[in-house]
């Protein structure tokens, strides 16, 4: 009886709403009450996957998971003195959930397994960093570096294209490879790009090589000079929210279904009309820019880039993160890269503070190797692996738009007898039957 | 120019030749693997890395109890091999049964088992790190010096263009063992029954199994040997070079396989003969970049050449030097 009580309950909108309300309310007094609990932090993150399994409608979920993220996280965090590192927390999140979005039509979509995807954020991160700072005058013959910080908004797009562009030039070899080779040429572009970076300071000194460039503008918002990590955390939400944005609107579109046709069978996709190497092109210039915005926003605010930041352990935590949350699935890919974040930057490091309390009061031992801090291979290892051969389609599973085939049949046969709509297109047909038939998972 | 270039050309060829056939050994693992399974083994390189730990390990132990300087330095090198070679021999095993073969059985994409071998190297690296750490507290281990005699061979005296070449004793040792454990291997693969089986599973796994043959059992040895010989090249490596560190096998891992697509993927002649001309290569680029550029390069590239080497032959010649073309079949 208390279970049919409790499913009714479960079922009923009224009841959920109220019971999500209860919850965001209760976290976000508990965050503003209880300054440096960190649990309040992340329970309040978690409302938004509590929202993504609501009953309501879609509209009414962003909308409400904008507020939530835009007004309620800050304003409740902004009470004490950890609230910098919050947001510092959110900030970062923000950009690796648009990476990992990026890479998640790279990898999920059209099925190419890019191992050096961080070159793409190396390459935004190291366009704003150059001109931004002093070091554009060392090559430049003309003009006046450091360039304002108003020029950052700019940045941001030439970021994104210039990604893209290398995105298209990667491609264009690379694409021509036959399926497995991929991963390790994308991984051998990714050495390449890092390695020259870091040596590019003779014979023309372009990125300052190893020493990186330190001294980055910060950017300017009409005047407001932003440099504190609450500031840049609505800038990465706003970029978020776009490339959020774009990537729901583009998985139903043609491009995105004909990326999952390359996927899920090469030459069968080619066999219908699919350009190949257009459609997988068109997949890494758009992750790659996704990359490439993030990138600059990440070089504005460490305001120091060098080329450490972009090794192959950070193309694979991007993976990771795609990969724990589920390949080919939004959602899961968000979750993803929040877990993965929140675990390298919060968890971990708050262990290993904890742990060398506990050796420095002498309670137990603790090994300096042991550090849980250091010991992130491990656990990306661990993860990759229990989630491959577990659970491969990752934490939210990627579900396929549901179709209605009668209403589409329908609508077909409706749409051919008007004389402006043409006949039934192959392309609807082809739809229907991918649709109901669910696709394959990877 | 030229004459500088020429000049040091005997001792790159020397310096070319010992990367090279480390490449080559460790090159096989890939080709083996990949010949069967069609499979690239993204751990293989931090097999080739925990072996040279491993071998560190038992070098310090026998040190410790005195073997070290009681025994002829031969036979204690030989005693290290072994026991290395067993061991990740047995690793290797074991990571082709929790990490691979679930997948086979579940006819997983090719893509998965991409993703647990990158895992599976993940794992190895931090475990190696976390002992080597634990016990020297410091992850980068200097190995005890065996085989560390300077030699130097004077062709200056006879050819005066060249200038003289200076090498360990150890490169002999690299030399000889390289070239047992390929000819070897080429017996053990052309030769034997198992080397048949291997050889029938690659070509073809369903018909294989229909001749009675134990397709996992072929697999499992498969893996066996190619860790083993990847295991006994990272010892070679560390008595060679001296340090190593947890992340050796990453780089050296990646050349090994361009190596192996080099010489044509799945062709184990052709990945001895890729491996020697990478590492000819890339000691050549190692050492006259700089003088070809004018100083615009330096040896720092020498990374990024391999890769270029790899990215070309890929796209213009995917079936490598010495393979086969494959055609896709729907």
């Amino acid at each position: 009886m208390i279970f049919g009580w409790m499913n009714q309950f479960a079922q009923s909108k009224r009841s959920q709403i109220i019971f999500f309300a209860a919850y965001v309310v209760l976290t976000s007094l508990g965050l503003y009450f209880i300054q440096d609990s960190v649990i309040a932090f992340l329970l309040l993150l978690f409302s938004i996957l509590i929202l993504y399994y609501l009953k309501l409608s879609n509209k009414a979920k962003w909308i409400m998971g904008f507020l939530i993220l835009a007004i309620l996280v800050p304003l409740s965090a902004s009470h004490g003195s950890a609230y910098q590192s919050y947001m510092e927390v959110g900030t970062l999140v923000g950009i690796y959930a648009a990476m990992s979005l990026g890479l998640n039509i790279v990898v999920g979509f059209a099925g190419l397994l890019d191992l050096g995807f961080i070159a793409f954020f190396a390459v935004g991160a190291y366009t704003y960093g150059i001109f931004a700072s002093a070091q554009a005058s060392k090559f430049m013959p003309f003009g006046h570096y450091p360039l304002p910080g108003d020029t950052f908004w700019l940045f941001i797009i030439a970021g994104a294209l210039i990604a893209s562009i290398f995105g298209i030039l990667l491609g264009i070899p690379v694409l021509r490879v036959r399926g497995d080779y991929l991963a390790i040429v994308t991984l051998g572009f990714g050495e390449i790009i890092r390695i020259v970076l870091n040596n590019m300071d003779h014979p023309i000194n372009i990125t300052n090589g190893s020493m990186g460039i330190s001294s980055i503008t910060p950017p300017d918002f009409f005047g407001i000079s932003i440099g504190n990590s609450s500031q840049f955390y609505y800038i990465v939400l706003a970029i978020f929210m776009v490339v959020m944005y774009i990537v729901t609107k583009l998985e139903d579109s043609k491009l995105g279904r004909a990326w999952k046709a390359v996927r899920d069978n090469e030459i069968a996709a080619q066999a219908m009309g699919i350009p190949l190497v257009r459609t997988k092109l068109a997949a890494f210039a758009i992750g790659a820019s996704f990359s490439g915005m993030m990138g600059t926003v990440f070089a504005a605010k460490q305001m120091f880039v060098d080329a450490t930041s972009f090794t192959y352990l950070e193309s694979t935590m991007i993976l990771v993160m795609v990969i724990l949350g589920g390949m080919g699935s939004v959602p899961g890919v968000i979750l993803g890269a929040a877990v993965v974040t929140i675990l390298n930057t919060q968890v971990l490091t708050e262990i290993s503070n904890w742990l060398n309390q506990l050796s420095t009061t002498g309670a137990i031992a603790i090994p300096d190797a042991l550090s849980p801090a250091k010991m992130q291979r491990l656990i990306f290892g661990i993860l990759l692996i229990v989630f491959a051969l577990y659970r491969s389609q990752g934490l939210i599973p990627h579900k396929n738009k549901k179709v209605n085939a009668e209403e589409l049949k329908k609508a077909a046969s409706e749409g051919s007898s008007s004389p402006e709509a043409g006949s039934p297109s192959p392309e609807t047909a082809l739809v229907n039957e991918s649709r109901t038939t669910g696709g394959v998972d990877l | 120019m030229l004459q500088q270039i020429i000049q040091i050309l005997p001792q790159v060829i020397i310096d070319g030749l010992t990367l090279g056939f480390v490449y080559a050994v460790v090159a096989i693992g890939y080709t083996m693997v990949y010949g069967i399974l069609e499979l690239i083994n993204f751990a293989h390189g931090d097999v080739f890395m925990t072996g040279s730990f491993i071998g560190a390990a038992v070098l310090f132990f026998m040190m410790s109890v005195g073997f070290l300087s009681s025994l002829p330095s031969l036979i204690v090198f030989i005693i290290v091999m072994a026991i290395t070679a067993i061991v990740t021999g047995l690793m290797g095993v074991g990571i082709e049964r929790v990490a691979y073969r679930p997948l086979r059985k579940r006819n997983a994409p090719k893509l998965i088992a991409l993703i647990t071998s990158i895992g599976i190297s993940f794992v190895l690296e931090d475990v190696v790190r976390f002992f080597a750490e634990l016990k020297t507290g410091n992850y980068i281990i200097t190995s005890p010096p065996l085989f560390n005699q300077k030699m130097t061979l004077d062709i200056h005296s006879v050819m005066p263009v060249f200038n003289k070449i200076t090498f360990q004793s150890s490169f002999i040792l690299v030399f000889i063992v390289t070239i047992i454990m390929l000819i070897a291997l080429d017996i053990f693969v052309n030769r034997t029954k198992w080397g048949m089986a291997m050889r029938a599973v690659a070509q073809d796994r369903e018909t294989a199994s229909l001749m009675s043959i134990n397709v996992n059992r072929v697999i499992s040895i498969t893996f066996f040997v190619g860790s083993a010989l990847g295991g006994a090249t990272g010892v070679l490596f560390m008595i060679q070079y001296g340090t190593i560190d947890p992340y050796i096998g990453f780089i050296l891992g990646i050349k090994a396989f361009t190596a192996a697509v080099l010489g044509g993927i799945g062709n184990i002649r052709g990945a001895m003969l890729g491996g020697i001309l990478l590492g000819l290569l890339e000691m050549f680029a190692a050492a006259n970049l700089s003088t070809i550029t004018h100083g615009a390069m330096g040896a720092e590239y020498k990374d990024v050449f391999a890769f270029i080497i790899l990215i070309l032959v890929l796209i213009f010649k995917p079936e490598g030097l010495f393979g086969k073309a494959v055609v896709e079949k729907v």
